[in-house]
């Protein structure tokens, strides 16, 4: 089966937000309460109840201003420091499209996909359950769009064949993030400046200690009970409490993004 | 993550059954499986129009019985062709929605709060009153002797957010009662 | 929209000026973008940086309230280049007429036209009339050279717009300035349009309608009006702010444009024959002169068609104002305060938040003995008895609260504001017992009638009168159900008798195909003349979904129905030459192929203009060619800046007149009311406000607040500022301020951003807040509505309130 992927043109957004709204109707996620932090950016953060959210940036340029927007969500990565990670088969896995899914009622709610995650991506629900962009699986494997692409007015939200979409941004003359990195993201980018501006990692890489989980730790799982107190201890010793990639140093709110 | 005793046995127990399905799948990919009939897939589909601002987008509504389940765009309306803003996006809210008003109410001279009322009683009491106050403003002459029929001591405003066939009602009433004081949104 | 939504993909240049397309019409950025893939530009003029700015390719920042002088600019700018469109000034506009010696302009009256009463703060116009010729047809110079013609007089009063001027008026860097008027003016080449998309931020000025002709002109000096991606767009605010407009919920017009009767026009015969233009030109079509024909059809779909000529067709039952009664908006609350009014209809708005100096509304609220309240959610309208400053125990107004159907629980038509009329169905019933709009109103009309029937009272006729046939009626003659298509064909109308009409057979009962076929003997009945063609014999046409456009341009001329008579863009024989061939030959919009017009519906059927038994292109006006000398304005037929009421300068660079001679002033004579108080150039208020929306919310915010996943992306009341302006007010980013202006004040969180700049006006720094107007009170915590701050002043022609352009102080909130 073809690889499925996310083409986010952010050369084309306007912000509006529709990819939020219309992901919490299909995904019937509720609201928050949320507070105005001088900026429009609301909620400030993915959640539980969050899967994609438009990140606003404002760039003075001197004479002239931008202002950028960037949807952010998980990457659907190929090679997935969270699936890679996940210790309950099935709670994170690859559709046969190559997205990303989850599965709630496997997860153990050990949140080690929070730390395998370079994107920060993956939250944990009030019943301590894994939440993230699933890519509207049901509705994918049923012949629609993601409810987030499908609202997208501008078409800065696009969903297809991964190739189809590398081979058109090429065409078109624009330069892709996420081709690449980690096997290939299932969300490529087009930007208007620089990863970092836009918080993503430059490079994005799986944190190390996932690699020695995955393929070292994690076959050793059938020793059942004591390999995972055994995990538990090692990944306190190697990742220590969450920490996120890339985290910006400042994350407090900045004038009217 | 910070290990307490209580999480720590819980990752425990949840690494052997894990350790168990992995066994049996070999890789999590395996996982996956081909998601059920959508909630959407046998229900009525009806189209309808934003009631937002006036691009016009086409909206498909997806009910069961008097349950909607589910709004998006229409893929078929040449302006909007499936997509929607924010707003669009959200009007399944509009009736799954606690605050909407769904029953008359009154509120009384000097009255903290509002009752419910019943049809009935509400729409007697406005057609007294309309009676009333029409009566007893009625200018069939003007100050200059010319025929005018109308009141000044009735007004309306709105309302953008109907039908035509609504607005044109609305006026055709409003005016066969004489008022001439009929406002909406264009104005402002 | 002359044109309409898909139609800005067909531009070569968009121009989004006094709107805010991306955040408040999104969906149009779908065709604003598209026409940036194919080469155009997109430039962004706003007081902010917007959502819009964000993907234009050119902003450019100005003072609110100076569009005209910005588009003043751009006029010299095209003529003094030599950009206009000649030809097309030659055929379709009255450039080349010639207007009365006497007519003088504000470069020689400090800032007046000729014929300027100070007292009456009105125009006597008779100097701004046409030469005309002995048969009354305006004589012109095609040649445009005659001091006296439009072109010249235009010239000159617009020579006094210059760069610098403009720049220090506006407040917008001289180069910003250069590029757009080049961007824009490179469009008056044949082949070449650009579009305008305006809204609110142009109308609500005290200068409103006059910022909308100074683009007018500017479109036809390039002649862009016509033709595909051009046109004068206006983007509406709500899905049927249009139709609502075409069917005339207002004080001054009935549906279809037609003034409302006046105690001068004591009868049918007088109505039709004041208010009926008149032209002496062969050659105008003058489309108006049909008025008495949709007139009688109007009132024969309104009154018991049982009432004859000589009743004059029910005539005597309307209501007429008088001579001179203004009953708009402002006046209607300004009376509200005052007392006149016991009863009060508030169905499907939110006076209380969308009127401008809110406080006022509010009070007047509580002047009325009752109101009914019509809605879907409660609101600060409905509950003003409970609001801020109010005492409940000392308000003795009686509401009544009516809920009714969201947009999904009915059937009917919306018109959007490229005129599409599309049908909606209904998915589901009502919510509860919330009812149908059009059942309220029968159930209110039938109950009302009922009284007039058994008790008599003050002149029943119009009631008793009053035709209502939507359906079955009961023993009660009550309709048991109301069938909204039964309504939907009564506007559109149908033959009253049986009629030949080009040597076609319409039986009574028929419904009529389109307006030609409205006849003033009252043998046809129509409810508005503008949809006489939405529902004839081909069915209901709103409901069309065909996705064919033969065309290439995106008329889709088969899904849903377009007023008027389904024509996609207004003016289109203005984007042909006198052959009939397009200006445009890639993106026709109309051709004449020797017999007949190819394309979209041609605005008028006669043969191209330099054939026999043609007509002028711009039906609708006397003289058949467009306006660029407007007469009909109230403060004259060029547009010149004038400051906003409250501005932050002492003195109109450009004149001694400051403000719109023409407007009401409500802060004049002897019955000023206490709310309305104005702070031009005062240090308590040194700072210029202007309102807007916002993607997230809409209108008063009712709806929207009460839509939990869009109160959660704009969850509070808030107000962008410069960090310079930030800087002097000691305020930092998220912090709460206190923004306050002559009428009220409110609490809003600082956004403090770069793309508020400060102006450099008139040699000093002047700085602009901006804030939504989408929050109230009954929300919690949420804050209250910046129209507590606006001043009651109107437009001189259209009296819409000047919410776009105010002062204000904004204080850091203590503790």
């Amino acid at each position: 089966m073809k690889r499925k992927a996310f083409l986010i043109d952010t050369t084309r957004c306007t912000a509006c937000r529709s990819c939020q709204v219309a992901c919490k109707q299909w995904n019937k996620l509720t609201a928050e309460d949320t507070v105005n932090r001088g900026s429009y950016e609301n909620p400030p953060d993915l959640t539980p109840q969050l899967y994609n959210q438009i990140h606003f940036i404002e760039q003075d340029r001197g004479k002239d201003m931008r202002w950028l927007f960037i949807n952010r969500r998980c990457q659907h990565c190929a090679d997935a420091g969270c699936v890679k990670v996940c210790p309950s088969a099935g709670a994170l896995y690859h559709t046969p499209d190559g997205l990303v899914g989850f599965n709630q009622d496997k997860c153990i709610e050990c949140h080690y996909c929070v730390n395998g995650c370079p994107f920060d991506v993956p939250r944990y629900d009030s019943k301590q359950k894994i939440t993230k962009c699933h890519a509207c699986i049901d509705r994918v494997q049923n012949g629609l769009l993601p409810a987030c692409v499908k609202a997208c007015p501008t078409q800065t939200l696009q969903f297809g064949d991964r190739e189809t979409l590398i081979a058109g941004a090429k065409a078109a003359g624009k330069k892709l993030y996420g081709e690449n990195d980690l096997g290939g993201l299932g969300v490529l980018y087009v930007l208007d400046d620089e990863p970092d501006t836009y918080r993503l990692p430059k490079n994005p890489a799986i944190p190390a200690s996932i690699f020695f989980w995955k393929d070292v730790v994690k076959p050793l799982g059938i020793l059942g009970f004591w390999g995972a107190v055994g995990v538990a201890a090692l990944h306190y010793v190697t990742v220590g409490p969450k920490r996120i990639e890339d985290e910006p140093e400042d994350k407090s709110p900045k004038g009217g993004e | 993550m910070q290990l307490n005793r209580r999480s720590f046995l819980k990752y425990s127990g949840g690494a052997v059954a894990s350790s168990v399905i992995g066994l049996g799948l070999g890789t999590n990919e395996a996982a996956a499986e081909l998601a059920g009939p959508l909630a959407i897939q046998y229900a009525r589909e009806t189209t309808t129009i934003c009631p937002y601002c006036a691009v016009g987008c086409g909206l498909i509504v997806h009910s069961r019985g008097n349950e909607v389940l589910n709004i998006e765009g229409d893929p078929d309306h040449p302006i909007n062709k499936g997509t929607l803003c924010s707003k669009g996006s959200s009007i399944i809210q509009l009736r799954d929605n606690a605050q909407r008003i769904t029953e008359p109410m009154y509120r009384a001279k000097g009255a903290k709060e509002w009752q419910k009322v019943s049809w009935d009683w509400a729409l007697d009491q406005i057609a007294d009153r309309v009676k009333a106050a029409r009566d007893s403003s009625f200018i069939a002459t003007n100050a200059k002797g010319q025929v005018v029929n109308r009141t000044d001591a009735l007004a309306s405003v709105g309302s953008a957010a109907l039908d035509n066939e609504e607005c044109y009602l609305l006026q055709k009433m409003l005016r066969s009662w004489g008022l001439v004081y009929i406002e909406h949104q264009a104005r402002i | 929209m002359t044109n309409h939504w898909i139609d800005i993909r067909n531009a070569d240049v968009v121009l989004v000026m006094g709107s805010n397309a991306a955040e408040n019409h999104p969906i149009s950025f779908r065709y604003v973008l598209e026409a940036k893939e194919h080469g155009a530009k997109i430039l962004s003029v706003d007081p902010r940086f917007t959502r819009t700015s964000a993907r234009s390719d050119v902003y450019a920042p100005l003072r609110s309230g100076t569009d005209i002088a910005f588009l003043g600019g751009m006029i010299k700018y095209i003529v003094d280049n030599d950009l206009c469109h000649r030809e097309y000034l030659q055929l379709h506009t009255n450039a080349t007429f010639l207007v009365d010696p006497r007519f003088q302009m504000p470069g020689e009256l400090d800032g007046l036209f000729s014929g300027y009463d100070l007292d009456k703060r009105s125009y006597d116009k008779s100097s701004w009339s046409f030469q005309r010729d002995a048969n009354g047809v305006p004589k012109t110079d095609p040649e445009m050279q005659d001091p006296n013609c439009v072109f010249q007089l235009l010239k000159k009063h617009f020579s006094r717009y210059s760069l610098e001027v403009v720049s220090d008026i506006t407040g917008t860097p001289v180069e910003k300035l250069n590029e757009i008027y080049q961007v824009y003016g490179a469009t008056g080449k044949a082949g070449k349009a650009a579009t305008i998309l305006y809204a609110m931020g142009w109308t609500q000025h005290t200068v409103g309608t006059q910022n909308i002709r100074t683009m007018a002109i500017i479109q036809l000096l390039l002649g862009n009006i016509g033709v595909a991606g051009g046109g004068v767009n206006a983007l509406r605010g709500e899905s049927n702010v249009q139709g609502s407009t075409d069917h005339c919920l207002l004080f001054h017009i009935l549906p279809g444009y037609l003034p409302t009767p006046k105690a001068s026009l004591k009868d049918l015969t007088t109505y039709i024959e004041k208010t009926t233009p008149q032209t002496q030109d062969p050659l105008s079509a003058n489309w108006w002169g049909n008025r008495g024909k949709y007139m009688t059809s109007l009132l024969r779909a309104h009154f018991d068609t049982g009432l004859s000529a000589a009743d004059e067709f029910g005539y005597q039952l309307l209501p007429k104002l008088d001579d001179g009664q203004n009953a708009s908006w402002l006046m209607l609350f300004d009376k509200m305060l005052r007392g006149q009014f016991k009863g009060f209809f508030a169905w499907g708005q939110n006076p209380a938040c969308s009127g401008s100096n809110a406080n006022k509304v509010r009070e007047a609220l509580a002047k009325l003995d009752w109101m009914v309240a019509v809605n879907l959610f409660d609101n600060e309208t409905a509950s003003f008895w409970k609001g801020p400053k109010m005492d409940p125990a000392q308000i003795d107004t009686e509401v009544f609260f009516l809920p009714v159907a969201a947009s999904y629980e009915k059937e009917g038509s919306v018109t959007n504001s490229g005129r599409w009329a599309q049908w909606r169905y209904q998915a589901v019933q009502p919510l509860g017992n919330s009812l149908h709009d059009s059942e309220l109103m029968n159930e209110l009309q039938h109950r009302v009638r009922q009284r007039y029937a058994r008790d008599g009272g003050a002149f029943p006729d119009p009631i008793l009168k009053l035709s209502w046939n939507y359906g079955y009626k009961g023993f009660d003659g009550k309709i048991g159900k109301m069938d909204i298509h039964a309504v939907a064909k009564e506007i559109n109308g149908y033959f009253l008798e049986d009629r030949e009409i080009k040597g076609k057979l319409y039986k009574k009962g028929d419904l009529v195909p389109s307006f030609a076929f409205l006849q003033a003997d009252g043998s046809t009945l129509s409810g508005n003349w503008l949809y006489c063609n939405s529902y004839n014999a081909s069915g209901n046409n709103m409901a069309r979904r065909s996705h064919k456009d033969p065309s290439g341009i995106g008329l889709y001329p088969e899904w849903s129905w377009c007023w008027p008579v389904n024509r996609r863009i207004l003016y289109n024989r203005a984007s042909v030459n006198a052959e009939g061939v397009p200006w445009d030959k890639e993106k026709p919009v109309i051709w004449w192929n020797g017999n007949g017009w190819k394309g979209d519906v041609p605005d008028g059927g006669w043969k191209p203009l330099n054939q026999a038994g043609t007509k002028k292109s711009f039906i609708m006006l006397p003289d058949g060619v467009a306006s660029i000398f407007g007469a009909g304005m109230k403060e004259g037929p060029f547009p010149e800046h004038y400051e906003p009421l409250e501005c932050p300068i002492e003195k109109n660079p450009l004149s001694g007149t400051k403000n719109n001679p023409a407007m009401k002033l409500f802060y004049e004579g002897e019955e000023k009311l206490p709310e309305d108080v104005y702070y031009s150039c005062d240090q308590r208020y040194p700072f210029v406000a202007t309102t807007y929306r916002v993607t997230e919310h809409w209108q008063t915010g009712l709806m929207t607040r009460n839509t939990p996943w869009l109160l959660e992306l704009q969850p509070r009341m808030f107000v962008e500022m410069s960090p310079e302006l930030a800087e002097d007010r000691r305020v930092k980013n998220g912090e709460v301020v206190k923004v306050s202006s002559g009428r009220g004040s409110v609490e809003a969180v600082a956004i403090v951003t770069r793309r508020f700049r400060p102006f450099k006006v008139q040699g000093t720094t002047i700085h602009q807040v901006g804030l939504p107007w989408c929050y109230g009170w009954s929300t919690p915590n949420v804050g209250d509505s910046a129209n507590l701050l606006t001043p009651t002043a109107g437009d001189a022609n259209t009296m819409i309130p000047e919410t776009k352009a105010f002062m204000v102080n904004v204080e850091k909130m203590k503790g």
